[in-house]
């Protein structure tokens, strides 16, 4: 092996797991002290040069942190400790626009993840968050041209200063729940991005997320602005080193999708076992206009996300499609919210989750409904798949509605892979891990078919990956 | 030289309870036998056994393809070198297109030898292969598409059976009731299948209550099975003689047998019915 190859963690089980490779830390430009407190977030706010006004919405945030209680429902964060990560880590100088300029260790890095590649064959733009900033970012010039902005949060506060303060914190206030307080306190990188009325972006803009360093503390912040007509497919990535202590990732997501606009937001979180990834995502849709999340969680310590819409006007659609993959030692705790604020809305759910080697997922969900919100339709659908006796899951769907001028269909399945559809694969040939995984891959394949071509090759790829050597 | 499955004083128990009690059988590739008997006698006990379904515990006896036992041999094992079973009970499996199962198991059968994750047949070979052998059977090539199974009619699952035992030319080939629930149109589509698959490279056990099927597929051997053991052994004229008068003369003639099936009816009668 040569040195340059990022270093493996031999000590600890990496697994089935094939990012859990780390880089060198030693040529950082900053990484803030252990801990969070008021003078960590001045540090970040003047690292970045910020305007006095973000300054006191940071620090504002961080009060209402400390006085909100931890939730008590969802998943075991009894040792997610504070004051043991690192807040701040910057890795470069900036971002780049080139992928030479970008540093050798974290350029190989995204050469491993597969980015600069995909970025050739598929992607109109592509911003590479390592630690706590953009350190790598690109946009189609044709779509830069139509007045597309597609840039890392903490420039377009630099540079967008009025489109930000428009709309910044507007979806989800820091005040709605303790981690999306936490973010508004320390945020740092996310993306930023605007499409003008009627542009009409065809391939996705993806951003990939990593995590280096052990106890760091990922925030960023993305604020997706799609303008009337215009619509835009945003892909997410995100992959970590398997440390033998806790990271913790907990990101705020903000997205207006204006009439007629659509937006579609995909996830592919493939998190290491030692993250807790506690992640705050919600969309407001106006008047026929439709926003779509595709939510794939198989990483992770511990996942709790329920990606909301809010559908504001009539003829406002929203939809979920989740996927979540729970195995040793992960709990996903993943779900919808949907919540009808105007009449002629609609909204679908469908959850499918699976349990292997003592995992346990479930899904977590909301149908709400406001007084005048008639003639509206929610449909969800929930499926569970045990693989073995020790693996659990749950669904909790929950349905706040005043009157009955609004139709809710919602179902729920759990099933466990019969022996007899075992038998009938393995009686033409297939071994038993490769009949499991046929079984798992059928099972997703009706949310699998609607991703792009590109992501749904990763998607049954990461599964079989999940699935290798699991049985028997 | 032509292989041959050789099974011996088999035994098997499910949940304990004794089901065959002594089956010996010997098929040839390129002979053709007819297994027949009345519901709960053990019939799918024997091909479920053969193929290694787990719940089926074989007590005592042997399974042997040229020598080579199969009875610690995993289901998966056993289907690569050679053994196939065209299910009673087809199942399904949501979200696996016909095409992408057979593809792997036609590769996992033609290389036995092949580990997870290692190419698959080129796919333009295989969809020629299989639009021919689906054309063939008279089967709609847009099935290739559909998810196994789902939402298929009796007669679909079972020509689907087909369709897999022509794709993947198994030196040893059970169909069990693979005629039963069928209209004749459909009867008739699977026997001229079978006709045209089963040749001196296969060796074929008929499990069936019709004639149909076996007009066109005419057997060397009868089978007569009652209460887990084999009591008759014949040729065409037996499969032909209980079909037309049933199993009281087979009883007559075997009175224990008869006694234990009885007796065994009795205790099961629930389970009989619904595994029949
Ligand atoms: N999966 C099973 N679970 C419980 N009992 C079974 C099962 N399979 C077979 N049996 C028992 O074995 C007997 C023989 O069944 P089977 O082999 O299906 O008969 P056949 O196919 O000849 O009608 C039945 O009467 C039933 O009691
Ligand atoms: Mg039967």
């Amino acid at each position: 092996m040569t040195t340059d190859v990022p270093v493996l963690d031999d000590e600890i089980g990496v697994g089935d797991y094939q990012y859990g490779f780390h880089d060198p830390t030693d040529k950082y430009v900053f990484k803030s002290r252990r801990g969070l407190d008021r003078d960590i977030v001045h540090q970040i706010s003047e690292m970045k040069n910020e305007p006095m006004w973000m300054r006191e919405f940071r620090l504002e945030a961080l009060d209402l942190f400390y006085s909100k209680p931890m939730p008590t429902w969802g998943g075991d964060m009894s040792e997610l400790d504070f004051q043991n990560m690192f807040y701040f880590v910057k890795a470069s100088q900036g971002q780049e626009k080139s992928w030479d300029d970008v540093p050798d260790d974290i350029r190989k890095t995204y050469d491993r993840l597969g980015i600069p590649e995909a970025e050739k064959k598929y992607l109109a733009g592509v911003k590479a968050q390592y630690e706590s900033e953009v350190v790598y970012g690109s946009l189609q010039e044709d779509l830069a041209k139509q007045g597309v902005i597609f840039t890392d949060t903490d420039s377009a506060v630099r540079d967008y200063p009025d489109l930000v303060r428009e709309y910044f914190g507007t979806v989800i206030p820091s005040a709605d729940n303790k981690f999306a307080a936490l973010n508004s306190a320390v945020w740092s990188g996310g993306s930023f991005i605007y499409v003008p009325k009627g542009v009409k972006i065809e391939f996705p803009l993806q951003a990939y997320f990593r995590i280096n360093t052990q106890n760091m503390g990922q925030f960023e912040r993305t604020l997706i602005i799609v303008d009337e007509g215009a619509s835009v497919h945003y892909v997410e990535g995100c992959t970590a080193p398997t440390y033998s202590s806790d990271s913790l990732h907990s990101a705020v997501v903000e997205i207006l999708v204006k009439r007629g606009g659509r937006c579609r937001y995909t996830t592919i979180q493939n998190w290491s076992n030692n993250v807790y990834n506690l992640v705050t995502k919600r969309a407001k849709a106006y008047g026929d206009s439709l926003m779509e999340w595709v939510d794939g969680n198989l990483g992770s310590k511990l996942t709790m996300k329920y990606p909301a819409i809010y559908l504001m006007e009539p003829g406002a659609r929203g939809e979920t499609l989740s996927i979540a993959f729970a195995g040793k030692g992960q709990h996903q705790d993943a779900g919808a919210k949907m919540v009808h604020c105007a009449p002629y809305t609609s909204s679908r759910v469908i959850s499918k989750s699976i349990s292997k080697d003592g995992g346990r997922a479930g899904y977590r969900g909301l149908v709400k409904a406001t007084h005048d919100a008639h003639h509206c339709k929610s449909n969800v659908v929930c499926d569970a798949l045990i693989l073995d006796s020790h693996s659990r899951s749950d669904t909790y769907p929950y349905i706040e509605v005043n009157h009955d001028n609004l139709t809710i269909e919602h179902e729920a399945s759990v099933s466990k892979i019969a022996e007899e559809q075992l038998l009938y694969l393995m009686s033409r040939g297939m071994s038993e891990t490769e009949a499991s995984a046929m079984i798992v891959t059928g099972f997703i394949e009706p949310l699998v078919k609607e991703l792009p071509m590109e992501y749904a090759v990763e998607m049954n790829r990461l599964i079989e990956l999940q699935m290798e050597g699991s049985v028997g | 030289m032509s292989s041959l499955l050789k099974i011996t004083d088999l035994h098997v128990s499910v949940d304990e309870k004794p089901i065959l009690k002594g089956v010996s059988l010997e098929i040839r590739q390129g002979e053709i036998h007819a297994l027949m008997g009345p519901n709960g006698s053990g019939k799918s006990t024997l091909a479920y056994t053969l193929v290694g379904h787990p719940k089926y515990e074989v007590t005592s006896g042997t399974i042997e393809i040229d020598g080579v036992p199969l009875n610690d041999l995993d289901p998966c094992e056993r289907a690569r070198l050679g053994m196939f079973l065209a299910f009673q009970y087809p199942v399904t499996i949501p979200g696996v297109k016909v095409a992408d199962f057979l593809r792997h198991a036609v590769t996992n059968i033609r290389n036995p030898a092949r580990k997870e994750g290692e190419s698959l047949i080129p796919m333009r070979d295989f969809r020629k292969e299989l639009k021919d052998r689906m054309e063939e059977l008279g089967m709609d090539v847009e099935f290739a598409r559909r998810y196994l199974n789902e939402g298929f009619s009796g007669g679909e699952k079972k020509r689907m059976e087909i369709l897999q035992l022509a794709m993947l030319q198994p030196k040893f080939a059970i169909l069990d009731e693979t005629d039963s629930g069928l209209d004749s149109d459909a009867v008739r589509v699977v026997s001229e299948g079978l006709r045209k698959l089963a040749g001196p490279q296969m060796g074929v056990l008929i499990i069936t209550h019709h004639e149909r099927l076996l007009e066109y597929n005419v057997p060397q051997f009868t089978h007569v099975i009652l209460a887990g053991r084999i009591v008759e052994t014949g040729d065409a004229s037996l499969a032909h003689e209980l079909h037309n008068h049933g199993y009281a003369a087979v009883r007559q003639r075997h009175p224990a047998e008869a006694a234990e099936e009885q007796e065994h009816q009795k205790v099961t009668s629930k389970a009989a019915v619904v595994a029949n």
